[in-house]
């Protein structure tokens, strides 16, 4: 069964890419996602200069999920110019994930790292636990947003991703600001939060950075609404992602208007092999309800509501 | 691994229930903690406000596990001005282990520095099996050496070389790791060290037709299989799960092995030519 999808103009094989943040530290890592099942990969987030990010406990699971302070650890655009290459030979697309601290250094990290290998790019405002980017920069306004998003839009002809907070009340004001900057589509949502959790036992925080974002199935639900209120207030393609662990809640999602879903935190509860098997869950799924492709169910909740 | 939804993964904070000093610069660190474990497998251990790190277990006998840790960096000065009694996050087990088959008659255990840790829990847990095993211990100087007292009351033949001739062999564990390939018929070789040495002495295993196994270490931030840090060039294997222990000739199949690893940030640094002197 055919479950391929595309967001404007990226052509996916399948609806499933592997998020950034988790794995993508290499090149050989995208390779092995790609070999398991993944529709594309989005890279662990670059910044101009080299991170070495938080230090550790930089990510713990608890009852409902992951949470995590790794504090964007990268090398650099530089040294990431030299881990990604010969990206058009593994198969499917690669999206660039970039950072910065104002709308020049995202626009500067778009002219550095984005020409030649990658398919599209992901510009992440909503990062909840590095300071100096994300929410503790107040990236997730609208008014920044666009701003942003307009800066980068002048640097690259590539599909321009925005990735936007779970807590940017109202969300979809936030969407159509990246909208009107010119983005092509929104990957929705960032880890939610920040959270935080206590070792009882001595009452310090456990992770170093105190407070991490909250990802996976507790996430989920709220993913889901952002989606469906986002799909209700501006018409650009939405990349779902937050605690897509089985085919159905990437069904779910794509009824709340996704067309695509990013998995990251899924991959501790089902391992890299999570794509194939989302992928089979979700054939099984619309084989089951007579649906003969993706298209019947992207914003099926709000197609039903008219 | 598949987990199942809920599972819970935190540091569990217990008190040092041992310290014994092993030399000048070693101590080994023991927790009360039932783990079924394995010789090769890691487990982390968190300092409030410090950091969190892996380290390798070298003992696991009634009830206690223990960690043979090297002064090294900023995370173990710490440790080591921690008394009995003060508390540890420890979180684990994780990662593969040295597998032995039971047809091995004789086998050969080599380390460098304190490489020797999990290969000595590899020995004591051979112990009561009929298996002739072969001990390559070595340092730069005797006073570096590690676990010379135990291993010479055990059932196995040791070798021991220093650099500078202080004890044993004058040379380093690869002399007295290729005299004993060429001397006994080893049906499987264990390496655990710097990684020059591992990969000097598993092309040589390659070359003689002799199963190896290695250790090899990664820069790791989650241990569990998603951050991403300790993945091998080309495979992407982690060596979180899919290692730290693999077999030699899985290791030359990567293009990283014995050439370089990343950093914290997640920079490649290369290994440099003389990394073999500093065991």
């Amino acid at each position: 069964m055919d479950i391929s999808t595309g967001i404007g103009k990226l052509k996916l094989k399948n609806p499933t890419l592997l998020a950034s943040g988790i794995l993508g530290v290499s090149r050989a890592s995208l390779k092995n996602a790609i070999a398991n099942g993944a529709g594309g990969c989005v890279i662990k987030s670059i910044s101009l200069e080299e991170r070495p990010g938080h230090n550790a406990p930089n990510i713990i699971a608890f009852e409902g999920g992951l949470m995590n302070a790794v504090g964007y650890s990268n090398p650099g655009v530089e040294e990431a110019k030299k881990e990604f290459i010969d990206l058009k030979s593994l198969g499917a697309p690669i999206v660039a994930s970039i950072i910065g601290k104002d709308t020049d250094e995202f626009a500067e990290m778009a002219a550095k790292l984005l020409p030649g290998e990658f398919s599209a790019v992901e510009a992440v405002l909503s990062c909840p636990h590095t300071p100096g980017y994300g929410t503790m920069a107040g990236q997730n306004t609208p008014e920044n947003t666009e701003s942003i998003t307009k800066a980068i839009r002048k640097k690259t002809d590539l599909p321009l991703f925005i990735k936007i907070s779970p807590d940017s009340q109202p969300i979809g004001e936030v969407a159509k600001a990246a909208e009107a900057g010119g983005a092509d589509a929104i990957v929705a949502v960032n880890t939610m939060g920040p959270g935080m959790a206590i070792d009882i036992e001595t009452g310090e925080p456990i992770l170093d950075f105190k407070i991490g974002g909250v990802s996976g199935p507790a996430l989920h639900p709220i993913a889901v609404r952002c989606i469906y209120d986002i799909r209700k207030s501006c018409r650009l393609p939405i990349i779902g992602v937050g605690g897509v662990t089985f085919g159905k809640d990437a069904v779910e999602m794509m009824m709340a208007g996704a067309s695509a879903v990013e998995i990251g935190s899924g991959i501790y509860y089902r391992e890299i092999s999570i794509f194939k098997k989302v992928c089979e869950e979700i054939k099984d799924f619309l084989k089951g309800k007579n649906f003969s492709s993706l298209q019947d169910i992207i914003g099926l909740t709000h197609k039903i509501e008219k | 691994m598949e987990r199942p939804l809920g599972t819970i993964e935190k540091p569990k904070v217990l008190p040092i229930s041992k310290i014994i000093v092993e030399n000048e610069r070693v101590k080994t660190f023991f927790f009360n903690i039932e783990w079924e474990t394995r010789p090769g497998q890691f487990a982390i251990l968190w300092i409030p406000r410090v950091n969190e790190k892996p380290f390798c277990i070298s003992h696991n006998e009634n009830g206690e596990i223990g960690f043979t840790i090297c002064h090294v960096g900023d995370f173990t000065h710490k440790l080591f001005d921690l008394k009995v009694g003060d508390p540890v996050g420890i979180r684990g087990p994780y990662g593969s282990w040295f597998k032995t088959e039971n047809d091995y008659k004789t086998i050969l255990l080599a380390g460098g520095g304190y490489g020797v840790a999990p290969l000595y829990n590899l020995a004591k847990s051979l112990e009561k099996k009929d298996i002739q095993i072969h001990f390559c211990n070595g340092a730069r100087t005797n006073k570096q050496l590690l676990y010379i007292k135990q291993l010479k009351q055990a059932n196995v033949s040791l070798h021991i070389s220093t650099d500078d001739g202080s004890q044993g062999q004058k040379g380093t564990v690869i002399d007295t790791a290729i005299k004993c390939l060429e001397e006994d018929k080893i049906d499987c070789a264990y390496f655990c060290g710097p990684e020059l040495m591992e990969k000097k002495l598993v092309e040589l295993c390659i070359k003689k037709n002799i199963p190896s196994q290695v250790s090899i270490e990664r820069y790791m931030k989650c241990g569990f299989g998603i951050c991403g840090q300790c993945c091998l060039d080309d495979s992407g294997d982690r060596m979180c799960q899919e290692g730290p222990v693999i077999s030699g000739i899985k290791a030359m199949q990567h293009s990283e092995f014995g050439k370089y690893h990343r950093n914290k940030s997640g920079v490649k640094q290369y290994y440099e030519n003389n990394q073999t002197k500093k065991l």
